[in-house]
C-alpha cells in the first residue's frame, strides 16, 4: 500500500480524493456501494458537524455524512 | 413526522398484506424511488389520499395506497418505501424489492431527483434488471432548472430503453404525461426494451448456466436472468421471498444446488469469490449509471449546488450551528404563543356562550339536574377546554414545524446533534425520530423503523417521550404564560414565556441523551452501529399545501383523538365529584389517597390524578385539573388564564407546584396510542413496560429532588 493511501475520515475538509478500496464487510460494505463508492469515485470532505464527527462528503452529486469510525473503512487517494 | 391515520399506526400494511385489486380489471401501479425525490408528493397529486411528505428514508415503510382513474382505467397506487437500492440491505429495501417482485405491479414508476439523478439511476437500473415495466420520472425538473442543470429526457429514455416522463409534482407540471406513459406501459400499448447490463465475461457465463435452469422452474414469475444472479450472488432473501410469495422452493431442486456449487467453483478460479463477486455486480450497475448520466445531463452552471453549502457552512457550523437549531424552535415557539393568545380567547368565549345557552336550554326543558351536570358541566365543559387551550397552539405550531421539515432541515439537525447521540451509543437517526416525537410521540415510535439494530431501535422508542409532543405543548405553555411570564407586562411576556419553554425542551433533549446513555451502559449495553446520513438539497417549502396538509391531515385529527378522550373523561370526573361516600365525593377520595405521594413530587392528588386520567390523550390533563378544581367550588366562571390562575392558586399552586406539574408533564407515562404503539412495534409487553417505568421513573424522580430542593431552601 502506498503511502498516500489514507483513511476517508483523515480527509481534510475542502480536499477531495478517489476511493480506493473499501476494507469494511457485509451490509455496510454493501450500502456504500449503493451510494455509488465503488473504486476511482471522486469524493470531497465538505465540512464537519459542530462537535467535529460526522463530517458531510460530496459523493455522486450527493451529499452524505459519515461518523469517524465508518468513514474510517473507506481507503482513498487524496488529489 | 408524519401524523394521518396511516402514520400513526392505524392503518399500517405490513408486507404480507400485499394490495389486492378491488376490481380485477383495475391496474396496480408501484411508485419507488430514492428517499428525498418527492415520491410522496407525487403520491398525494395523483391520488389526493391525505398523507404526509416524507423527508426521510423509511418515512413510508408503511406501504401506503390510493386509487386514481386515467383514460377509463382505475389504478391502485403503491407507496413503497423509498430506497437507494434493491438489495435487501433493510427492512424497507426487502418490502420494495418484494412488492416489485410479487405484487405483480402493471407498472414500476421510479421517481428520481433531477438535480442528482446520476446517483437515483442506481435504483432504475436494478429495478430493470428485474422488469421491463418501468416508467421513469424525473421529479423536481424545477429545482433542476434553477441550478441551471438540463436534462435530455429523450436521450435518457434511448439510453435505459424504458419512457422516462419529466415532472415537477409541486406544481403538477408533467403530471398528464406521467399518467399517459404509465397506462401505455399497463395496458401493453408501449413494449420497452431495456436496457441490459452487461457484466465481465466470466460472470455473464455463470449466469447463463444458471438461468436455464432457474427458467425451467419459475418459469414467468420472474425474470429469470435476475434471479439466476440473485442465487449466484447468495441471496437468501430472494429464496425465502420466493417461497412466502409463490411456494417456489429452490432449495428443493438438487440440480439447481449442484449448478450453483459449479458456477461458483468456476468463479472462484477466476478469482471472484462471494463478497467481490457483488463487488463487481454493484460497480457495474454503478459505471452504467454513469456513463448513461454523462449522456443525458449537462450541467451549466459546475457550482449549482454552491447554495446549499453555503447555508450548510451556516446551519451546521461549529459556533452557529447549534445556537441556530435552538433559535429556530425559539422563533417558532414564540410565533405559537404569541399567536395562539388571540384565537385562544374568542374560541373560549364562543364555546362558554354556547354552554350558557345549553345551562339556559336545560333549565328551560326541566331537564333533572344531572343531565345538565354530567352533559354541560362535565362532557361539554372539558371538550370545550381542549379545544380552545388546545386547538389554536397546535394549528400554529404543526404548519411551522412543517416548513422547517419541508425546507430540508431535519436531516441537520440530525447532524448537529449526532456527535451526542453517538456518545450515549445511540443510532445517528434517533435525532430524527426524536424530532417527529415533537408531533406526536406514538408517530416517533412508528419513525424509529428506520433505525436498523434492534438495540437501538429500542433506545429511541423508550427515549421517545422525552421531548413533548404536540398535546402536551399547550399544556407546558399555559402553565408557563399563567405562573411565570403573567407577572411580566405586555410585550415581555411572551419573548419570557418562550424562553423558558425552550428551556424545558432542552431539558427533555438532554434527558433523551442522558437516558439513552444510561440505557446502552445497563439494560441495553452495545456499541453504535454504523449509519450513513443523507443531507439533501434545500427546497422551498410549500407554505399553502403545508398549512393545508398539517391543518388536516395532523391538527384535526389529533384535535378528533383528544376530543373523544375528553368527553369520557369528563364525565367521570363529573360522576366522580358527584358521587358522594361518607360525605365526600369519590374525587376527593381518590385525590385524597393519592396526595401524599403527590405531595412528595410537589403536586397535589388532583394533579397526578389528572395525569392518570389522561392518559387516554395528554392534551386533557389541564382540563381534567380545572374540571376537578371546578367540581370542589364550581362557583368560578372560566374565561381567561388570569381567572384560570386564581382557581390554581385557590388550590394551594405556587410557583413549584407549576414547575413540577411541566417536569411530570414532561416526563412521565407514555399516552395510550403511543403505549399500544410500542407495544406493536416492539412486539414485547416487557419493553412496552420498560417504555412507561423509564420516563415515569426520571419525572417522578427530578420532581422530588425539585421540590424538596426548593422545600430546603425556601425553609431555609
Amino acid at each position: 500500500m502506498s503511502s498516500n493511501i489514507i483513511p476517508l475520515s483523515s480527509l481534510p475538509i475542502g480536499k477531495k480524493a478517489r476511493v480506493k478500496s473499501i476494507i469494511t464487510n457485509g451490509t455496510q460494505r454493501r450500502r456504500l456501494l449503493d451510494l455509488g463508492l465503488i473504486t476511482d469515485t471522486v469524493v470531497e470532505a465538505l465540512q464537519k458537524s459542530p462537535a467535529g464527527d460526522p463530517v458531510a462528503y460530496q459523493i455522486r452529486g450527493a451529499v452524505i455524512a459519515f461518523r469517524t469510525e465508518d468513514a474510517s473503512g473507506i481507503l482513498v487517494e487524496a488529489i | 413526522m408524519g401524523l394521518s391515520g396511516r402514520s400513526t399506526g392505524m392503518s399500517v400494511l405490513s408486507c404480507e398484506q400485499l394490495p389486492v385489486r378491488a376490481a380485477s380489471n383495475m391496474k396496480v401501479i408501484s411508485l419507488g424511488g430514492n428517499p428525498n425525490v418527492g415520491k410522496s408528493t407525487l403520491f398525494n397529486s395523483l391520488t389526493g389520499l391525505k398523507q404526509h411528505t416524507g423527508n426521510w428514508p423509511g418515512k413510508t415503510v408503511a406501504i401506503a395506497q390510493g386509487i386514481y382513474r386515467h383514460r377509463d382505467t382505475d389504478y391502485m397506487l403503491v407507496d413503497i418505501p423509498g430506497t437507494y437500492s434493491l438489495m435487501a440491505n433493510s427492512e424497507e429495501e426487502k418490502i420494495a424489492r418484494d412488492f416489485i417482485c410479487f405484487g405483480n405491479p402493471d407498472a414500476a414508476v421510479i421517481v428520481t431527483d433531477a438535480t442528482c439523478l446520476e446517483r437515483n439511476l442506481n435504483l432504475v437500473l436494478q429495478t430493470i434488471e428485474i422488469t421491463p415495466k418501468v416508467v421513469v420520472c424525473v421529479n423536481l425538473l424545477d429545482e433542476a432548472k434553477k441550478k441551471r442543470i438540463d436534462i435530455d429526457l429523450n436521450a435518457l429514455s434511448g439510453q435505459l430503453g424504458v419512457p422516462v416522463v419529466g415532472t415537477s409534482a409541486r406544481t403538477g407540471a408533467g403530471l398528464e404525461e406521467l399518467v399517459d406513459a404509465v397506462h401505455d406501459i399497463a395496458c401493453g400499448i408501449t413494449i420497452s426494451s431495456p436496457v441490459r447490463i452487461i457484466y465481465e465475461d466470466v460472470i455473464e457465463e455463470a449466469v447463463s448456466i444458471v438461468e436455464s435452469i432457474v427458467n425451467d422452474i419459475i418459469k414467468d414469475k420472474l425474470n429469470s436472468r435476475w434471479v439466476a444472479l440473485m442465487l449466484i450472488e447468495g441471496d437468501e432473501e430472494l429464496i425465502s421471498s420466493l417461497k412466502t410469495y409463490t411456494d417456489c422452493d429452490l432449495t428443493a431442486y438438487e440440480d439447481l444446488a449442484d449448478k450453483l456449487i459449479e458456477v461458483k467453483e468456476r468463479l472462484n478460479k477466476a478469482g471472484i469469490d462471494q463478497d467481490s463477486l457483488r463487488d463487481r455486480v454493484v460497480s457495474q450497475i454503478v459505471k452504467t449509471a454513469e456513463i448513461t448520466a454523462a449522456k443525458a445531463i449537462t450541467y451549466n452552471n459546475k457550482k449549482y449546488n454552491s447554495t446549499d453549502r453555503r447555508l450548510d457552512r451556516i446551519l451546521t457550523s461549529k459556533s452557529f450551528g447549534i445556537p441556530i437549531m435552538i433559535c429556530l424552535l425559539g422563533i417558532i415557539f414564540w410565533i405559537t404563543i404569541t399567536g395562539a393568545n388571540y384565537p385562544s380567547s374568542k374560541i373560549s368565549d364562543l364555546l362558554f356562550w354556547i354552554e350558557d345557552k345549553l345551562t339556559a336550554f336545560c333549565s328551560g326543558a326541566n331537564a333533572p339536574s344531572w343531565v345538565h351536570g354530567l352533559f354541560v358541566m362535565g362532557i361539554y365543559r372539558t371538550v370545550a377546554w381542549v379545544v380552545s387551550v388546545m386547538l389554536p397552539p397546535m394549528a400554529i405550531f404543526f404548519p411551522l414545524f412543517t416548513l422547517l421539515e419541508d425546507f430540508g432541515y431535519l436531516p441537520r439537525v440530525a447532524f448537529n446533534l449526532d456527535k451526542y447521540f453517538k456518545k450515549a451509543c445511540a443510532h445517528g437517526k434517533q435525532a430524527l425520530t426524536m424530532c417527529m416525537g415533537f408531533g406526536c410521540n406514538a408517530a416517533g415510535i412508528i419513525g424509529c423503523r428506520i433505525i436498523d439494530s434492534p438495540r437501538e431501535k429500542l433506545i429511541a422508542m423508550i427515549t421517545n417521550n422525552f421531548v413533548p409532543c404536540n398535546g402536551r405543548f399547550p399544556t407546558l405553555i399555559a402553565i408557563i404564560t399563567m405562573f411565570f411570564a403573567g407577572v411580566i407586562p405586555g410585550p415581555f411576556q411572551s419573548a419570557v414565556s418562550t424562553i423558558i419553554l425552550t428551556g424545558v425542551i432542552v431539558l427533555g433533549v438532554a434527558m433523551t441523551m442522558l437516558i439513552s446513555g444510561l440505557l446502552s451502559k445497563t439494560i441495553l449495553k452495545g456499541l453504535p452501529s454504523s449509519f450513513i446520513l443523507e443531507l439533501p438539497p434545500y427546497r422551498r417549502p410549500q407554505i399553502g399545501r403545508v398549512i393545508v396538509r398539517s391543518v388536516l391531515d395532523r391538527t384535526l385529527f389529533v384535535l378528533a383523538r383528544a376530543v373523544v378522550a375528553a368527553a369520557p373523561a369528563g364525565a367521570i370526573i363529573w360522576i366522580m365529584a358527584n358521587i358522594n361516600i361518607g360525605g365526600l365525593s369519590l374525587l376527593t377520595h381518590c385525590a385524597s389517597f393519592l396526595n401524599p405521594f403527590a405531595r412528595l413530587m410537589g403536586l397535589d392528588g388532583y394533579i397526578l390524578m389528572a395525569f392518570i386520567l389522561g392518559f387516554p390523550a395528554n392534551e386533557i390533563v389541564v382540563p381534567i385539573i380545572i374540571m376537578s378544581y371546578m367540581a370542589e367550588a364550581s362557583i368560578l366562571e372560566m374565561g381567561s388564564l388570569t381567572e384560570l390562575k386564581e382557581l390554581l392558586v385557590m388550590h394551594g399552586w405556587t410557583w413549584v407546584t407549576a414547575v413540577c406539574t411541566m417536569l411530570f408533564s414532561l416526563m412521565h407515562w407514555p399516552c395510550g396510542t403511543t403505549c399500544l404503539t410500542i407495544r406493536k412495534e416492539s412486539g414485547s409487553l416487557k419493553w412496552t413496560a420498560v417504555s412507561i417505568l423509564v420516563p415515569t421513573a426520571a419525572g417522578m424522580i427530578l420532581c422530588f429532588i425539585f421540590a424538596n430542593a426548593a422545600r430546603l431552601f425556601g425553609a431555609l
